[in-house]
């Protein structure tokens, strides 16, 4: 069942179940920001509208800086801006920033420890008909490798609101990965989120689980789909959230692990290096525990709609209740 | 206007930069020579005259704020530092060695009160641009026509390091935003690792290209402090863009030996080379000429 105690979306499961892309949750959590805090300040690199800082641009002209189509400059100016005390988000498409600027994010925004906050949008395989160029699929392993940077990845627009409000009050480095397609609306503007802390959304309704498994980003609403039908096979799983990908709760995990006989994580990203990786740090030096990775597996992707490359690199909701059972097939 | 006097004196402050930067390189057994030797006058004229700083309170807020971009010329930075007051002259032999505040490219975890770190190239222009960009935000009124800016961001960068796409990216932005506090100092020395620029990459024609990307451009005498002072005036006075220096320097400047010679770009004097070194300094001084014979 739904953890009664996090007041998540009680429609999850309806037809009508509202969608709404992660990336707007930012577009507003960005202009909140910008009117609590004065220092915010947002640039672009040419994808003002598709990143959502539009809403930002239109009320604080003054503090938006258009720096075209240059990725390596958009994170160093912000880096400089950060240096006389604004907190500066910049936005692009991951594969463009942290994808082509990563040493200029590595020394003048981490190595300087500057509190910028770099907003990658249309990350993972669902961006889709762009095709293999635009899916950005390596993120999370470029940015939770460097020092002082905070990676978080959202579960959906609600979860991306918070996360960009919360991260304007850090002081610290971070990257927001955000995914560009409509993403069905799991939380609630009730629902707790805190930045190196993992929810637990789906849990049995009695018992302990068997198998847990953890997530993090837009797949999140298929993992809860996956842990209710396993929950009409009598499988008892629960579905832990991770948007708070570093700081990771290793508590969390390690406690998940004990719980049950094996973990599946679940994340729109290479396995190697991803969230998944992260996961199986912690538990290798702390709770050795069988894994199962869902991600995708040492390829690229190609165009098609985000629902055929979800299932096509074994992403969907089928693929994790199979790597829930293998899990419980394992010794 | 620079007085005799106060040329009199930048130029000894120099020579005795130039002296700690021998002293530091060769106990460190590594570093860049030709780049800070070449450098000195300017940071000298910097840190004793232009500069709005306090070396007893490096982060005041009223200070100008300056970067360097190529963080491989740091022995020049460190020991102008050093002799302006910023921390004891006798650290910078600890230039490049385990614990020192002194890295071998400068980091600002060690050394806080520097704006930035730096050391891979072609960043630091940005960064100057992300400065004076939100200097000009927290101007509440902007200043009336033909007025300036209280406080600059001066950038030094050198010229190799124009080979670098994210360079070009923060001027072409500085010179849409008119960015007017800004002011990039170019080191046109000349010289790159692997040869002279001119034949590795050529930047010729320079300054048309920094004008084609709509900045005031000054050429000037790299080692000529009342130019460099006038140049630096007159950038200060611009009001409708931001304003290049591209220095003239000659590499190595101040041992002949070591003089407009790309080897020396990113190696270290031996034993030998520094004490002979050290002597031509001491004769250019004209003071302590015999110590060493």
């Amino acid at each position: 069942m739904l953890n009664p105690n996090l007041k998540l979306n009680t429609k999850i499961f309806n037809n009508d179940l509202e969608q709404v892309p992660i990336r707007k949750g930012f577009g507003q959590g960005l202009l909140k920001a910008g009117e609590e805090n004065e220092n915010v300040v947002a640039l672009c690199a040419d994808l003002t509208e598709s990143t959502q800082m539009h809403f930002f641009a239109e009320k604080f002209p003054k503090r938006f800086i258009e720096i075209g189509v240059a990725e390596q400059n958009l994170v160093t100016v912000a880096s400089g801006m950060a240096a006389v005390g604004k907190i500066p988000f910049c936005s692009s498409y991951a594969m463009f920033s942290p994808g082509r600027n990563w040493e200029q994010i590595r020394t003048t925004i981490a190595y300087n420890d500057r509190p910028v906050k770099i907003v990658g949008s249309h990350a993972g395989i669902s961006v889709g008909p762009d095709g293999g160029t635009h899916q950005m699929l390596e993120d999370i392993a470029l940015m939770r490798v460097l020092p002082n940077i905070d990676v978080i990845s959202p579960c959906d627009a609600i979860e991306a609101k918070k996360a960009t409000i919360a991260l304007a009050k850090t002081g610290k480095p971070a990257y927001l990965r955000l995914a560009r397609e409509k993403t069905p609306i799991i939380t609630t503007e009730e629902t707790p989120f805190e930045i190196g802390k993992a929810q637990t959304y789906w849990m049995p309704s009695i018992g302990l689980a068997q198998v847990g498994i953890i997530v993090t980003g837009g797949l999140t609403y298929r993992a809860i789909l996956a842990a209710q039908e396993l929950e009409k096979e009598n499988i008892k799983v629960k579905v832990v959230n991770l948007s708070s990908i570093k700081p990771i709760d290793a508590e969390a995990i390690i406690n998940l692990a004990k719980e049950t006989k094996g973990i599946v994580t679940v994340e729109e990203h290479q396995i190697a290096c991803g969230m998944g990786s992260a996961v199986a740090e912690v538990l290798a030096q702390n709770y050795p525990t069988p894994i199962e990775f869902i991600g995708v597996k040492n390829k690229f992707g190609q165009s098609g709609t985000p629902d055929e490359l979800v299932e096509h690199y074994g992403m969907g909701k089928n693929s994790i209740k199979q790597a829930v059972k293998k899990i419980l097939a394992r010794k | 206007m620079l007085t005799e006097e106060k040329i009199l004196f930048l130029e000894k402050k120099a020579n005795d930069i130039r002296k700690s930067i021998i002293e530091m390189l060769v106990e460190a057994g590594s570093g860049h020579t030709a780049g800070p030797l070449g450098m000195a006058d300017i940071f000298t004229l910097f840190y004793f005259h232009i500069l709005k700083h306090d070396p007893q309170n490096p982060t005041w807020p009223e200070r100008d704020h300056f970067v360097l971009s190529n963080g491989h010329i740091c022995p020049v930075f460190y020991a102008t530092m050093a002799h302006a007051g910023y921390f004891p002259i006798e650290e910078l032999k600890t230039l490049r060695k385990f614990g020192t505040r002194l890295q071998g490219h400068p980091h600002r975890e060690y050394l806080p009160f520097i704006e930035t770190s730096s050391g891979p190239l072609g960043a630091g222009l940005s960064q100057a641009v992300g400065m004076a960009l939100a200097e000009k935000i927290n101007l509440e009124v902007e200043p009336p026509l033909g007025g300036s800016t209280s406080k600059f961001v001066y950038c030094f960068m050198s010229d190799g390091e124009l080979d670098e796409g994210n360079s070009w990216e923060g001027i072409m932005l500085a010179g849409k935003i008119k960015l007017n506090n800004l002011i990039a100092i170019v080191d046109r020395n000349n010289i790159q690792i692997d040869g002279f620029t001119e034949n590795i990459m050529p930047l010729e024609p320079l300054a048309d290209k920094w004008r084609a990307f709509n900045w005031h451009v000054i050429e000037v005498a790299g080692h000529n402090f009342q130019a460099l002072n006038e140049a630096i005036e007159e950038a200060q006075a611009i009001y409708e863009k931001p304003t290049v220096i591209i220095a003239h320097t000659i590499p190595g400047k101040g041992v002949p030996e070591f003089e407009k010679d790309y080897h020396w770009h990113g190696k270290p004097p031996n034993k030998e080379e520094a004490k002979m070194a050290l002597e031509r300094l001491r004769t250019l001084d004209g003071k302590i000429k015999s110590e060493h014979q």
